[in-house]
């Protein structure tokens, strides 16, 4: 039990991190399939964030009274993987426009059909 | 000016993109293209030369010193990756002109320069860099540039495949990520060898476990190891002809480097090579690969297919060496990214000019029939190149398998050598149905006429032939560079 509380937000990670993997692994909509991509990536932030909190901590400001600060690095870190998530999000849903105008489907199993 | 050789080397392409995309003109684009892979050509040679004068360099970006800054860290192994890179990138996009204007429609075709040039500056990027997360921000530059240039191929299975490539690539970025994230968690720092330093103080061993094993996998999903090479075979034969050539001979190989750095220089490879069965998997997933998808090469129809499985088998080579682990198999290994660079580029730039003259119609064993007689000088160059592959002596992938077999016969896997051997049986009949159709069939009735690629083409791939066997005989440049990087990944395990 113990375990389960000290470190719930790796644990929501995980469920995240499987869940993303489940679903796009499992569904044939293409649409899906990126849903299930947003989720496995976003769930990696979670990863990084939480342990840059302190509790307790403050933001990592120099000034008197304060000595415990939360590490900020892990959001920087993070900006950059939100701006990648998305750039890595728009080719995908461009690319699932561009299909649809192909194939005139984004099922997975029709599009292998009609090839 | 020098001393900033390691930022040109990232800058000059990734610059070269956006004017590309601004100016708007085919001829502007490949001007820049041209300019941006020679001049990182040049550097990448000074670099090489550099450190092997003066050792490794470490040039901190924007003058914030390591490790708080990020460090660009160029040694004997960086600079040979780095020159295997811009050396075919040098090789394969300026001659691609007549290839890209048959493939690509006229509104788009600066945008496949565009993106080649991020694709290299990624590549580059990966390489040079000694930071894990600006490593990742490279690792998707070059990789969402690379699924641009798969979805612009002239087919429509094209966009299905740079899709599935796109789900499989992101799947490894992001397990990367994982990786970098619980390392970044047990060390708080993100610089390589700092890392490297703090880990060895690392009392609890799980994380880093956990971080060795999301790490392995998601860049053997970008590096194609077996079973996790589905997205190449596809990726490889929709793309357009000239960029299959450059992620052939380049993308794969630089995820095997990032994979060998982490593995000999920041993980402690004792805890990893001892307690866990890492060689025992590595040996047995490339002798898989070696196997089944040379197999699979045997019986594939479609010309640029059979390359691509081929490709799955050569990568099996490399992995190999690293599952052997000892010099002689990791300098076959690290020789074998240049080896089968240029063998695999000269391959897929001399199919792009048979595609060109077929007319976008796919290229299948019966369309090539007669091949030697209708475009001799291509024929040739691929027979060349496809020796290279089985391991023919006096090609350059008989100096890496005769590296491979001695590393297997010191550590006694007898079995290895057996698998080494057949594995090159097989790629000798896959290679042998080519020569079938290409010099003993009558061509069909309706082949493209009797003509050979653009001379460019022609050139740069007979060039990369030429570099083939050049490597077979003189290898005081592939191994003796090889060598000095195997050394540096051994030291960094005492």
């Amino acid at each position: 039990m113990t375990v389960l509380a000290a470190h719930y937000s790796h644990w929501v990670a995980i469920f995240l991190i499987s869940a993303g993997m489940y679903i796009l692994i499992a569904r044939g909509n293409l649409l899906k399939k990126l849903i299930g991509l947003g989720i496995l990536q976003t769930s990696v932030y979670l990863l990084y964030i939480a342990p840059g909190k302190l509790i307790g901590g403050t933001a990592p400001i120099v000034a008197e009274g304060f000595t415990l600060y939360s590490n900020p690095l892990p959001h920087v870190l993070i900006l950059t993987a939100i701006v990648v998530g998305v750039a890595t999000l728009a080719l995908g849903l461009a690319l699932v426009v561009r299909i649809r105008e192909a194939y005139g489907t984004i099922e997975e199993d029709e599009i292998l059909e009609r090839d | 000016m020098l001393e900033h050789a390691p930022a040109l080397l990232v800058v000059l392409p990734l610059v070269a993109a956006p004017l590309i995309v601004l100016v708007r003109r085919e001829a502007f684009a490949w001007l820049a293209t041209t300019a941006a892979s020679y001049a990182c050509l040049v550097l990448a040679v000074g670099l090489i030369t550099r450190v092997a004068d003066t050792g490794v360099i470490s040039y901190a970006m924007g003058n914030w010193a390591p490790p708080w800054g990020i460090e660009y860290r160029v040694d004997a192994l960086s600079a040979f990756v780095l020159l295997a890179v811009s050396l075919t990138a040098s090789l394969v996009a300026p001659y691609a002109q007549r290839s890209i204007a048959a493939e690509v429609g006229e509104d788009r075709r600066y945008l496949v320069y565009a993106m080649y040039c991020l694709c290299l500056a990624g590549l580059l990027g990966m390489t040079i860099t000694g930071d894990a997360f600006n490593l990742f921000v490279f690792l998707e530059i070059s990789s969402l540039a690379t699924y641009v240039l798969i979805g612009m191929g002239p087919r429509r299975k094209a966009l299905v495949a740079a899709y599935q490539y796109m789900l499989m690539g992101t799947v490894g970025a992001t397990f990367y990520v994982i990786g970098v994230g619980l390392l970044y968690l047990m060390t708080g720092t993100l610089n390589l060898v700092d890392m490297a330093q703090r880990l060895q103080a690392a009392e609890d061993l799980r994380p880093v476990l956990a971080a060795l094993a999301f790490i392995t996998v998601g860049i053997g999903l970008k590096l194609a190891l077996f079973p996790l090479h589905q997205w190449l075979p596809n990726a490889y034969a929709y793309g357009p002809s000239m960029a299959t050539a450059f992620l052939a001979a380049t993308a794969t190989k630089v995820s095997v480097y990032v994979l060998l750095r982490y593995y000999f220089l920041v993980f402690d490879p004792a805890a990893l090579f001892d307690r866990l069965p890492t060689r025992e998997l590595f040996i047995g997933l490339s002798v898989a690969a070696m196997i089944t998808a040379s197999l699979v090469a045997v019986f594939e129809q479609d010309v640029k297919r059979l390359f691509a499985y081929s490709s799955v088998a050569q990568i099996g080579y490399i992995t190999l060496g690293i599952g052997v682990d000892n010099l002689e198999s990791l300098t076959g290994s690290i020789a074998h990214l240049l080896n089968h660079g240029v063998t695999k580029g000269a391959i897929f730039v001399l199919l792009g000019g048979v595609a060109l003259r077929a007319a976008g119609a796919p290229i299948t064993m019966s369309s090539i029939a007669g091949l030697g007689r209708r475009m001799p000088l291509t024929a040739f160059g691929l027979v060349i190149a496809g020796l290279s592959l089985i391991g023919i002596p006096g090609t350059a992938g008989f100096i890496t398998k005769w590296y491979l077999i001695l590393g297997a016969i010191d550590r006694g896997h007898w079995w290895i050598v057996a698998a080494i051997l057949a594995s090159s049986l097989i790629a000798a009949a896959y290679v042998w149905r080519l020569v079938e159709a290409a010099y003993l069939r009558a061509p069909a009735a309706d082949a493209s006429p009797a003509r050979e690629a653009p001379l460019g083409m022609l050139s740069a791939a007979l060039a990369m032939v030429a570099l083939c066997v050049y490597f077979g005989f003189d290898t005081s440049y592939s191994i003796g560079g090889a060598r000095e990087a195997a050394e540096l990944l051994l030291k960094g395990q005492q």
